[in-house]
């Protein structure tokens, strides 16, 4: 009972942050809004068990990808956005095809809820979490993880040469 | 207990509001940040699996998906200020030129 009313509370405040993203027109208030996202799903994690994806879920993105994010707009000085020639297809087939998607989505999963079952786990199961991903990660993941250290590196550079200001 | 299909609805919903941020935003900035909305939609219908199906893959996808998404900040936040630096606008409606 109490996992559920705290999913309900979370899920309202992650709802309502991410609207918020979409309405403010200034690209700070968004970044701050993305944050609240953030820090909801990681309660959200917490919820499910999953101890380490909470954890890495605010170090890495609330703490290093939003200030990357709150950075640039600070450094381009970013004002609010100016309105020009809205795109006919995206207000007219896109915005409605989007909202469709979603209510049938939703529908169908509360129709079927009965075959899906019931998400959280037991106490129990969580604990040594953090040690098993670890096995799983140098183990059976051993060499995706090794790769995706490689595309880290190729990220660093390419992040490098591009931002660099040119010699004209 | 929370039942698994609360967590996909609510997975979709964020993923549909950063599918709209993504259509009706003008900001190239706010465009990115709703790309790393629908990243984190994903990311929690990925959770939401693993505790279903008692599996801790779910969550060791969900660190490779993070992996991914600090790259593609840190390079799709260069090209903006590449972007920036030789066109003066964030608005991606006045970027539509492939060479100056």
């Amino acid at each position: 009972m109490l996992h559920l009313i705290l999913f309900f509370i979370f899920a309202a405040v992650c709802i309502a942050a991410a609207i918020n993203l979409l309405a403010q027109s200034h690209p700070i208030n968004s970044a701050l809004s993305l944050i609240v996202v953030m820090g909801s799903l990681a309660v959200l994690y917490l919820l499910l068990g999953a101890e380490f994806v909470a954890a890495i879920q605010i170090i890495v993105y609330a703490g290093a990808v939003m200030v990357l994010f709150v950075f640039v707009i600070m450094l381009l000085n970013a004002g609010t956005e100016e309105h020009t020639g809205k795109s006919f297809v995206a207000w007219f087939i896109g915005i409605p095809s989007v909202i469709a998607l979603a209510a049938l989505v939703v529908y169908s999963l509360l129709l079927h809820q009965g075959q899906t079952g019931n998400a959280s786990v037991s106490s129990t199961s969580t604990i040594g979490s953090v040690q098993e991903i670890a096995k799983l990660l140098f183990g059976k993941f051993l060499l995706p993880f090794e790769v995706t250290s490689v595309l880290i590196l190729i990220a660093i550079m390419g992040a490098v040469v591009l931002a660099k200001r040119g010699d004209n | 207990m929370v039942p698994l299909s609360y967590y996909l609805g609510l997975s979709a919903v964020l993923f549909c509001l950063g599918v709209l941020g993504f259509l009706i935003r003008r900001s190239i900035i706010t465009i990115f940040m709703s790309i790393e909305l629908m990243l984190n939609a994903v990311n929690l219908s990925f959770v939401a699996f693993g505790a279903y199906l008692h599996t801790l893959n779910g969550q060791v996808f969900v660190f490779f998906v993070m992996v991914v998404a600090a790259a593609e900040a840190a390079v799709g936040l260069a090209i903006i200020i590449a972007v920036f630096r030789t066109r003066e606008t964030l608005n991606v409606d006045r970027v539509n030129l492939l060479k100056l």
